[in-house]
């Protein structure tokens, strides 16, 4: 039974980590740039909703989509103002413009909040879920597996459906060409960025409504887990990023519990060690990539 | 007749504003230095204590300063990060500006440091956090706070005494020194109480949110009451996914956990029973701490003291006591000679803080121990 226990918070943690890997990979496939910002727009969108209902008493629905909408803006905003201008830099330039982003987002933060901690009125109303007398299974675990589930299957069928997700695919398998065939690439990088900070916004949320509490730092290992996702399902690699972050986190979750709760980070980070030298381009990875 | 006497004591005014304008005195206050972390992981801390230090600066000042002579005090509070090497060029730059004593460090690695430097230098420091015992090793160096192995001990002690469990589970940071100390401490006094420990199980600072592998292993041991030797923000998430999970043990904590009814503002039942061995509680009924907590949310945009506040408003008044004990009256007196004062002051001071009564002894420090308190209907009870 406690198992199962594991499992299904393994489980939750992981979905979360799969909707931020799946910004990464999203952005890495189209501008084969590593946004190592990405995480701090998770915090970015939990203090958003921090704000708008502490601060405005907006109603959970009307923040959440705030929050949404304040991240995809900021996404956007980034990738004009940081991003754009090194198109064709190097990618360790680009690399270190992203590092310096998150540290810019990370001491706004500061300045703005402060550096304690703040409670997060979780926006999930849903009662926990007794199965039984040793499994219970939280509301904002049930929501947060939900969501994820959701966000995916609509995402996959954006992708591969829709014209602009088309487009993203073509951008993703060759610049040149795409703009050869008449795609405008800068317009669907913008699409990307708004797209994987948005997911980044829902990740937020559901990670401050799951452990409700954010600061300013809130994102930041969430962010490299889920980087270590991505890599684990295979960078640029859609599907990769969804499967890398529940194997990501169930793994975490299963090492914490039978191995030592100390050494969990540890087994992680391991992981991306054992994938980069075994299948460097990760579980579903087609092609060698070049990497930073 | 009257014209001329104004005119001279006008002139000689003037004289005098120009004499002190020339006297090259850098600042007409003595200079207190406080070095401690106001950015990086460790903001929340460093922060607090600043607060708390500026608080009771600006109270004296208000009040007429120290000593006969109503000598002022400035603060001048240096960023460290939380990291050693800072701490030590702080303590420099501190040093450079003119620093006659120092309220510091915030955090114990960093202390460590510093107090290296300040035994060689024979500089007086009082750190108000401090809490490994290395912090104090030196003749010159005192705390506010209680040292780790005292709280774990007492903790100990006083589970074992009032026999308020005898299976009792620890969930404890492994990453930090503070945990760690008051954990190691437990552990060792918890035999002599005939306190078996049924699970024992740490977190990293890296991964200190998700908790519900610990609380999980906790449930399965049948353990009557946790210890938490942890600070109030993952506390507060322990408790929250505790709930959650339908772990109904008793939780006892240290001086970390005061401030968790605050943290859980969501649901504050949950801090309901939690007992703690603080010297300071934020929602206490006592008339110094009503007074200054109500003083730090006006100063301080309606945030709450924690124990960091409180120790640092406790430092400015010990150095306020100490300095009058050793009737210190010159503005410009030298660091080594204030230092020499102090020292034997501090051992003779007997005052009441935030924190509770406050005498220490010469190895630098509180002559008494930890009292434990209980959260009855969202207030601090004594026990």
């Amino acid at each position: 039974m406690s198992f199962l226990n594991y499992l299904i918070s393994g489980l939750s943690l992981g979905s979360i980590y799969a909707l931020i890997a799946l910004g990464y990979t999203m952005v890495y496939g189209i501008a084969k740039m590593l946004n190592f910002a990405h995480g701090d727009i998770i915090m970015v969108g939990g203090f958003t909703v921090f704000t708008a209902i502490s601060s405005f008493q907006f109603s959970p629905a009307i923040s959440i989509i705030t929050g949404i909408i304040v991240c995809t803006v900021l996404g956007v905003v980034i990738e004009k103002v940081a991003y754009k201008p090194l198109r064709n830099a190097s990618s360790l330039s680009v690399l270190i413009t992203a590092i310096g982003v998150s540290y810019l987002l990370q001491n706004l933060a500061l300045l703005i909040f402060g550096s304690s901690s703040q409670n997060f009125s979780s926006v999930v109303t849903m009662k926990p879920w007794q199965i039984n007398k040793q499994l219970v299974i939280s509301g904002e675990t049930i929501v947060t597996i939900i969501v994820t589930t959701a966000i995916m299957i609509a995402l996959t069928l954006f992708v591969n459906k829709s014209k602009p997700g088309k487009a993203m695919l073509a951008v993703s398998e060759d610049k040149g060409a795409a703009q050869l065939m008449g795609i405008n690439v800068n317009k669907t990088i913008s699409v990307t960025f708004a797209i994987g900070s948005a997911l980044a916004a829902v990740a937020g949320i559901l990670l401050c409504s799951l452990y409700p509490q954010i600061n300013a730092y809130t994102g930041q290992m969430p962010g490299i887990k889920a980087f270590i996702a991505a890599v684990l399902g295979g960078i640029g690699s859609i599907p990769g990023a969804m499967i890398g972050g529940i194997l990501l986190g169930i793994i975490e979750n299963l090492s914490k519990a039978y191995i030592s709760t100390q050494l969990a980070d540890a087994i992680s980070f391991a992981v991306l060690i054992i994938v980069l030298i075994i299948k460097p381009t990760g579980i579903l990875g087609k092609k060698i990539t070049e990497k930073v | 007749m009257k014209k001329r006497i104004f005119s001279i004591a006008l002139a000689g005014t003037m004289i005098l504003s120009g004499l002190v304008g020339c006297s090259g005195k850098k600042s007409d206050a003595l200079v207190i230095g406080g070095i401690g972390p106001l950015t990086g992981e460790n903001a929340q801390y460093g922060e607090a204590v600043r607060n708390g230090a500026q608080l009771a600066v600006d109270e004296i000042n208000a009040a007429g300063g120290v000593g006969t002579n109503g000598m002022k005090l400035e603060l001048n509070f240096q960023d460290d990060e939380g990291d050693s090497e800072k701490a030590v060029n702080a303590y420099n730059t501190l040093k450079d500006n003119g620093m006659q004593l120092l309220m510091g460090t915030v955090t114990s690695k960093p202390c460590i440091a510093v107090s290296e430097y300040t035994y060689s230098d024979n500089m007086f420091m009082l750190t108000p956090s401090g809490s490994a015992i290395d912090c104090t090793k030196y003749d010159n160096a005192f705390r506010v706070c209680f040292t780790d192995p005292t709280q774990g001990k007492s903790s100990a002690q006083y589970i074992g005494v009032n026999d308020l469990a005898t299976k009792v589970a620890v969930i404890y940071d492994s990453s930090s020194d503070y945990s760690a100390g008051i954990y190691d401490a437990f552990v060792a006094e918890a035999k002599n109480q005939g306190i078996e420990i049924v699970i024992t199980q740490a977190f990293t600072k890296d991964s200190k949110t998700d908790f519900s592998v610990q609380i999980q292993k906790v449930k399965e041991s049948g353990a009557e009451l946790v210890f938490l030797p942890i600070y109030y923000n993952e506390a507060a998430l322990i408790l929250q996914q505790a709930s959650s999970a339908g772990v109904t043990a008793k939780v006892f904590g240290c001086d970390g956990l005061d401030g968790i009814i605050n943290q859980l503002a969501g649901d504050a039942s949950l801090a309901e029973g939690v007992m703690l061995l603080t010297p300071f509680s934020v929602n206490s009924s006592d008339e110094t701490t009503k007074k200054f907590v109500s003083a730090y949310k006006t100063a301080f945009s309606n945030e709450l003291p924690n124990q960091f506040a409180a120790d640092a408003y406790d430092a400015i008044y010990a150095i306020k006591a100490a300095l009058e004990q050793a009737k210190v009256t010159d503005l410009e007196i030298d660091a080594s000679e204030l230092c020499d004062l102090l020292k034997i002051a501090m051992t003779k001071i007997n005052i009441d803080g935030v924190t509770g009564e406050m005498a220490w002894t010469a190895a630098g420090e509180r002559a008494k121990d930890p009292v434990p308190m209980k959260i009855v209907n969202g207030t601090y009870v004594a026990m």
